[in-house]
């Protein structure tokens, strides 16, 4: 099983909390491998909310490929993370060239452009990115977007964080999302690695999705060009959620509505009812069928959790004003937040949707009996 | 016969019969019940003479010669009273006396069934047994990544849409709108197939009813059931049961009059309108009711008149071209229920069914598509285009679902498959195998004809006579004397055994794939198949 923790703190954090939540939490992961997220960032990126960071792996052919392509995009590099690894990586741990977090500047003709055009070009450039290096086996691209950083890599949590000594101080970050332990259905592919990333939604997810080939399906047939890769069956998830706020200008409270809908006697005992019904039968290639724990990150940082139908995986959120944490086990909350009211902590059940707003003051639990907050 | 006796080219020996009656005199009483029931007279009297030969005890006394009679049966080789193999004899015998057997020669009936130029027709399926998803397997199994479900604990939701459905974007700005969304409706993905009235007795159409009613009102199981060409009863047309049925309008638009009428004394509207374009058992050909079978009941229904036969044309008369066929059709039945109905076309299985379902994706009143593969079932066909006209379901039903993938209208346009699911008896692992392979649902006809009513028709071309209204199990005949043999409540509570029996068998299967909580549509991972070209067709995997 895999295992997952986020964290959300008025103050930047190091992303070793989360790395020594995983730790805590390794019996229930088999350490094949880590995702780290990193949004609203702290240090020197602070100054830098709007530059596009892009974040992957490359090889020395493949950054000097890099280089050249953007430069004739006419992106400028702003600021580069210095990430210097040991020759000879620990045993588990692949050797890399180049583990690369840098920060552009917009090319000039890119000046003007409203955001949505400006973000539709990030994620074209990401793509290009991306076809590049599986054309040549050089780069790997993670992200590429404002304010955001992605690190991913086979091998032991904890060993993959000393090995690329994450515990710096130029690193730190107000929202972290981290999971260990890959996917195995498929063989280890890093792009397989959660979390998964699309134009400022991120989820990553606990468990196997039995309905993924429906879903794909549904999903590339949408003609959004971010809706590729696939590699592993919980990248649907993070589309989902794009889909559900991009296209359709659904809430987060929604999203649960979605991918696991009430059954009918509930839908009928709705106050939506007739909204409820008309999601689930025209989203019906969306719903999954777990069992899924789903931890998510929103554009404007909030974090969410929420479990499928079934209610098969672990996942508990807990914490206090100010800094609350999602984790696939209480340990792990113990580990980052030691000092809160565990009276509070709350474990989302089948139909309960936990959110943690950008204020980060709360846990609001979204029930989906209850009644949509729509305007009215 | 003697042996200078003429004989006619069509002079068969019993021999040469596919089907040949084992009679045992010494249990035999003479009670006359087999040559009664026979449906084809096949059994006559036979008088048979027996010559014993009695030897004297005493010297010098000749032998004597003793001619007896004795009665018995005897099976007829007149072609047209060849024995149908149903085996109603063996069933009514009191003593066991009686027993069709399956020649182990070659058939030469086949070539003697044209006679006055008039090629068979029969009823039944096209004589093949077996199918391509009797051989489909259901490969991934949920155990350690994915815990196993409970196929009898877990809570199921089996349940599928028929209708028009509308993209995400497109339902929630109509709905914000107040604007028209197509009707949906949520049904059981198990439906009966068109079985007209007129074709089935009114008994085997009633306890249909009954055990649809039953299912829907008393298990919560939201079963529909087809009409069929051939109307629907004027009291069925006005209860609250019709919302459980939908109405089948085919080209010889029998029976519409009646419902066009009654459209204004409906208490419910009918859960969809089907519009039969073609039949999988008779791919090219219209709906056929023989004129045996046209008593005054269902000339009344029908709006014809008795005792003669209704052939429906091959395609609405009314219309020369797709567009005028699908489009124009769909919009007329939409109108007549103030588009609160979905109405969808019915087609047989053809190479060209991708042009009629790329032609459905620009309707936006196109409700679905029933695809009936070469394997369906019929009352009555030429034996020509049963057993050699048509297409097989599964790569028709693969193919559209992965063009409307391919469109991404694969939530869209719901395809309802049909065509032989269960001719081997597993009901739940064609259907399920169909499902995985993108039908959103399938239709069954002449499983539930077997399962719920007896039929004893078979592959092995046993029976099939429902064309001539002389069906033994009294299933598809007009004739009360039939027709009484089977009993309405029987046929219901049989239905619902069938119901219940494929639900727990489906979540069997479903259940270990890790799904409950929708329908495994177009989930082609989860078959696999030890045909290597079978798996490149269907875009499965394959597995040995």
């Amino acid at each position: 099983m895999c295992r997952l923790f986020a964290i959300t703190s008025e103050e930047p954090l190091s992303p070793m909390v989360a790395f020594e939540a995983l730790d805590v939490m390794r019996e229930g992961h088999d350490g094949s491998g880590v995702g780290l997220f990193l949004r609203d960032l702290g240090g020197p990126f602070e100054e830098m909310k709007d530059a596009p960071i892009l974040s992957g792996i490359f090889t020395e052919n493949g950054l000097k490929r890099l280089d050249t392509f953007m430069m004739n995009l006419g992106f400028m590099t702003k600021y580069k993370l210095p990430i210097k690894v040991s020759r000879t990586p620990p045993a588990g741990i692949p050797k890399r060239d180049i583990y690369l977090v840098r920060a552009y500047e917009y090319p000039e003709e890119w000046d003007g452009l409203d955001q949505q055009e400006l973000y539709r070009r990030l994620v074209n450039v990401r793509l290009q990115l991306r076809k590049m290096g599986e054309a040549e086996h050089d780069m790997m691209v993670f992200s590429f977007w404002p304010d955001v950083i992605m690190i991913k890599e086979i091998g032991e949590p904890m060993k993959v964080a000393q090995h690329l000594k994450l515990d710096r101080k130029d690193l730190k970050a107000r929202v972290i999302m981290a999971q260990g332990r890959q996917n195995t259905n498929y063989a280890i592919n890093l792009y397989a690695c959660h979390p998964f990333f699309l134009e400022g939604y991120s989820t990553m997810t606990n468990g196997e999705n039995t309905a993924f080939i429906p879903i794909r399906d549904y999903l590339q047939s949408r003609g959004v060009p971010g809706y590729m890769g696939y590699q592993s069956d919980s990248e649907v998830f993070t589309h989902i959620l794009h889909y559900s706020q991009k296209r359709l200008g659904a809430g987060i409270e929604l999203y649960k509505h979605i991918i696991t809908p009430l059954q009918d006697g509930d839908i009928e005992a709705h106050p939506n009812a007739a909204l409820l019904q008309s999601l689930k039968q025209s989203c019906r290639r969306l719903i999954i069928d777990g069992p899924n724990c789903i931890i998510g990150c929103l554009p404007d940082h909030s974090l969410f959790m929420a479990q499928d139908r079934k209610k098969l995986r672990p996942g508990v959120v807990g914490g206090r004003p100010g800094r609350y944490a999602f984790s696939s086990e209480i340990c792990g909350l113990d580990a980052a937040i030691p000092d809160r009211d565990k009276s509070l902590d709350f474990q989302p059940m089948h139909i309960d949707t936990a959110i943690v707003g950008p204020n980060r003051q709360e846990v609001t639990i979204c029930r989906q009996t209850a009644p949509l907050p729509l305007p009215r | 016969m003697p042996s200078n006796r003429p004989i006619t080219p069509s002079t068969l020996s019993v021999r040469d019969l596919p089907w040949q009656i084992a009679w045992n005199k010494d249990k035999c009483t003479l009670c006359g019940q087999c040559t009664a029931v026979c449906p084809v007279h096949a059994l006559e009297l036979g008088v048979f003479r027996k010559r014993t030969v009695e030897l004297p005890l005493g010297i010098g006394a000749p032998p004597e010669n003793r001619t007896q009679l004795f009665y018995g049966i005897r099976q007829r080789t007149d072609p047209a009273f060849a024995c149908v193999g149903c085996a109603m004899c063996t069933l009514v015998c009191p003593n066991g006396a009686i027993s069709p057997h399956r020649s182990d020669d070659a058939d030469k009936l086949v070539f003697h069934r044209d006679r006055c130029g008039v090629p068979r027709s029969r009823g039944g399926r096209r004589n093949t047994p077996g199918t391509v998803l009797d051989q489909l397997k259901f490969i991934r199994i949920s155990m350690l990544t994915d815990p196993a479900l409970d196929a009898g604990r877990h809570e199921f939701e089996i349940r599928t849409l028929l209708g028009r459905v509308l993209p995400p974007e497109d339902n929630l700005k109509f709905l914000r709108q107040n604007g028209w969304v197509p009707p949906v409706r949520e049904i059981y993905p198990l439906m009966i197939g068109g079985m007209s009235f007129g074709a089935l007795s009114p008994n085997m159409w009633e306890g249909l009813q009954m055990g649809v009613a039953y299912l829907n009102e008393e298990l919560g199981m939201p079963v529909r059931i087809s009409t069929g060409e051939g109307g629907c009863p004027p009291r069925l047309l006005r209860s609250r049961f019709l919302k459980y049925v939908i109405l089948q309008i085919a080209s010889g638009y029998f029976g519409w009059d009646e419902i066009i009428h009654a459209i204004p004394d409906m208490k419910e509207d009918p859960c969809a309108i089907e519009i039969k374009y073609g039949q999988g058992a008779k791919p090219g050909d219209g709906g056929l009711l023989m004129w045996y079978k046209v008593n005054r009941l269902i000339a009344a229904i029908r709006g014809v008149p008795a005792g003669v036969s209704l052939p429906s044309p091959p395609t609405h008369q009314t219309q020369y071209s797709i567009e005028e066929s699908v489009a124009k059709m769909i919009q007329s039945m939409s109108m007549a229920w103030g588009f609160r109905v979905p109405v969808y076309p019915k087609i047989s299985g053809t190479s060209t069914a991708m042009a009629v379902l790329n032609n459905l994706t620009r309707n936006p009143y196109a409700g679905g598509l029933g695809i009936d593969g070469e394997d369906g079932g019929t009352g009555a066909a030429y034996n020509i285009s049963m057993n050699h006209m048509g297409h097989p379901i599964a790569s028709n039903i693969r193919d559209a679902y992965l063009g409307l993938v391919t469109a991404g209208m694969e939530n869209e346009i719901p395809l309802i498959a049909g065509g032989g699911i269960g001719k081997s008896g597993n009901l739940a692992a064609n259907a399920a195998a169909l499902i995985m392979l993108g039908a959103s649902g399938v239709q069954v006809g002449k499983y539930i004809m077997q399962a719920a009513a007896g039929c004893v028709g078979a592959e092995s071309d046993r029976c099939n006579i429902c064309n001539i209204g002389q069906c033994p199990k009294g299933i598809t005949s007009q004739d009360p004397r039939l027709y009484r043999r089977l009993d309405p409540e029987l046929v219901a509570q049989r239905l619902v055994d069938v119901f219940l029996g494929f639900d727990m068998e489906l979540r069997k299967i479903i259940a270990p794939l890790g799904r409950s909580t929708s329908l495994p549509v177009g989930m082609s991972d989860a078959l696999g198949v030890s045909d290597y070209h079978i798996a490149e067709r269907l875009k499965i995997n394959y597995v040995v």
